[in-house]
């Protein structure tokens, strides 16, 4: 049963096992595990960003495709919804059509994208997709009246997942359970169905065609798999993928604007997502995901705290100061892909093979 | 010095029967142009099945070039090729596959992060068109699996089965090489010097394969080689290249007599004996 689920593609190391594990849970209880706002609202975007990382592990990862336009779908799925809801109000119809409609509108592009440019050389479709993502972030700030321009776009969403809604009229665990937890639970269901769906793929005949185009483009071609299909499947199945995470944001946010969804800094946290995890292993973007919003979110308090103990030492506290954590975002960067160029998952399966190898060689 | 086998009367009789079967592959005045030179000068050749033709000629000749044009790597310039009549021209190299044509390479071109039995697998899987299924396991696809390990074994390369290629020895990925290409299943195998840089010891397993091909008699082999001894026990048929033109076409007696040829080529090696 577990081996359908994770689509015989387990974890293959302790260490790994036991984070994921601790990260399944965290996430899947977080609203009776912690308290206040803030931890419910990091753990929601821990649960987009796995969806996002994952799908586009997708192409870079599996495929060997590099697209600047990931953010790009993941901003048609969010102003999908968005628009639905602020034009058609809060009613679970328009939801539904702006679900469809921006899934729809997200493969449609991607498969002309793909169909047009995946031919070329990897570079230029790099180029290309930057083009495209570049021009669509303008179109969306222009196009005020229907987008809200640079203000973005606050609407309602269906009452069932608002705040003020009450399932249940006793607190659970000390919890209500109101609108926002099922929200939440709506955001890590669909993420966490969507990731075991990407799991399948790549574990499927079709995804390991994908690896041998990543692995040598002109081989698959000559025997006999037509790589531009491939590809823009691939390509078709991430930009989908990406739609689903902008939707599920949209809803926990209840405001899309270029900031959330479209900016290029978001485009360039999804990549180092996917390679501080670990690029072709959808574990990968679990961690990946994890491990920085963790630090977006809190290492700013670590800091503060560093910095308020260091007090009175004069480099330090200036180095330890709250201010400075950007600097120590990027010195952690830095090292960890220094040192597991193979991404944290790629690291400990590499530790874990060796370990195995060894002692069966002790037992010859 | 050539055996007394009566090779023009044998081999015309040999070329009637082929006529009357028609030809799995031809090349139709095939031709590319690099800038101001003629790589392959339109060669116009017919490969019918159950024919093992040995493509001979100097470095240089067009020989892989040649190849390369039958099997969809490079555009041709000028002229057609046909697979069981239908013009593949302008198809790609994964669409002339599908339709028989297979191909193993030169300078040894595989999936070097993958394993030798993935490495197969692929190939198997290619076969069967199942590469677009999305949602099967691929450790369920069995059959694939079996067939794989069956290809594994036939060319000696069981014991490597989880070895990724990347850390395979010279030799192992030439035998890999042709175990993608009979994978593949395909009705036309063309071997671009499937045994150079292999060691003496590994070359009757890669030759043991091709007479095994030959044997069966519905195949068409096409194979670049450059082993004269290699030519001589195993083909049926020699053409030969020389400066991207097709200069000689016939039986190996035939063609090793004749003085364009060992003026061209052979010369040297028939001197030695």
């Amino acid at each position: 049963m577990l081996a359908r689920i994770l689509s015989r593609d387990y974890p293959r190391s302790r260490p790994l096992t036991l984070v994921l594990v601790l990260i399944l849970f965290g996430l899947a209880f977080a609203p009776f595990v912690f308290t206040g706002s803030q931890p419910l609202n990091v753990a929601a975007k821990i649960c987009v960003f796995v969806l996002l990382v994952a799908a586009y592990d997708l192409l870079l990862g599996y495929t060997g495709i590099v697209s600047f336009a990931h953010t790009m779908f993941f901003g048609i799925g969010g102003y999908g919804a968005a628009i639905a809801l602020a034009r058609l109000g809060p009613t679970w119809e328009a939801l539904g059509l702006g679900i469809v409609s921006a899934l729809v509108v997200a493969g449609l592009l991607a498969l002309v994208i793909g169909l047009f440019s995946l031919r070329v050389r990897a570079i230029f479709f790099a180029m290309i997709t930057l083009a495209v993502a570049s021009a669509f972030a303008v179109l969306a700030s222009q196009l005020s009246g229907f987008t809200g321009g640079e203000d973005g776009l606050n609407y309602q969403i269906p009452e069932v997942l608002r705040p003020a809604f009450r399932l249940l009229e006793n607190p659970v665990l000390g919890t209500n359970v109101n609108g926002r937890i099922i929200t939440y639970y709506l955001v890590f269901f669909v993420a966490l169905a969507a990731f075991l769906v990407m799991l399948r793929i790549v574990n499927s005949p079709f995804g390991r065609v994908l690896q041998a185009i990543r692995e040598n483009d002109f081989r698959a071609e000559a025997l006999g798999y037509p790589v531009v299909v491939y590809r823009s499947i691939a390509s078709v199945v991430s930009a989908v993928m990406a739609a689903l995470a902008g939707i599920v944001l949209a809803l926990w946010l209840r405001y899309t604007g270029p900031d959330t969804t479209l900016s290029f800094s978001i485009m360039i946290d999804v990549l180092l997502m996917v390679v501080i995890g670990g690029m072709g292993t959808l574990y990968g973007a679990v961690i990946g995901a994890t491990l920085m919003i963790i630090a977006e979110n809190y290492l700013q308090v670590l800091m503060g705290r560093l910095g308020e103990v260091s007090k009175g030492v004069p480099l330090l506290s200036a180095l330890f100061s709250a201010d400075r954590w950007l600097l120590w975002l990027g010195i952690l960067f830095i090292l960890s892909v220094y040192f597991f160029p193979e991404g944290v998952v790629g690291k400990l399966r590499a530790l874990a093979l060796g370990r195995r190898t060894e002692t069966s060689a002790g037992e010859r | 010095m050539l055996a007394g086998e009566g090779g023009s009367a044998a081999f015309a009789r040999f070329v009637q029967t082929m006529n009357a079967i028609t030809p799995v592959l031809e090349t139709r005045d095939l031709t590319i142009r690099f800038g101001g030179h003629v790589a392959v000068n339109a060669v116009s050749c017919a490969f019918r099945p159950g024919t093992l033709t040995a493509i001979v000629g100097p470095n240089g000749a067009g020989k892989t070039t040649y190849f390369n044009l039958i099997s969809g790597q490079l555009p041709a310039t000028a002229g057609r090729v046909l697979v069981k009549g239908e013009d593949v021209t302008r198809l790609s190299a994964s669409a002339r596959t599908r339709r028989g044509l297979g191909r193993a390479f030169q300078l040894t071109n595989l999936f070097p992060n993958l394993t030798v039995f993935e490495n197969v697998r692929l190939a198997v899987q290619a076969r069967v068109g199942a590469g677009l299924d999305l949602f099967t396991l691929w450790s369920d696809r069995r059959d694939l699996i079996a067939a794989a390990d069956v290809i594994l074994e036939r060319v000696r390369l069981t014991d490597k089965r989880e070895t990724m290629v990347s850390a395979l020895p010279h030799g192992d990925q030439r035998k890999l090489e042709v175990a993608l290409l009979i994978a593949l299943e395909p009705e036309v195998f063309m071997f671009d010097e499937p045994t150079a840089g292999m060691s003496l010891d590994e070359v009757p397993t890669i030759l043991d394969i091709i007479r095994e091909l030959k044997a069966d008699r519905s195949k068409t082999i096409l194979l670049v080689e450059h082993k004269m001894d290699v030519v001589r026990s195993l083909a049926e048929r020699i053409i030969v290249l020389h400066n991207g033109a097709l200069v000689a076409d016939g039986a190996p007696t035939e063609v090793m007599a004749s003085k364009i040829v060992r003026e061209a080529y052979l010369g040297q090696e028939l001197d030695d004996e």
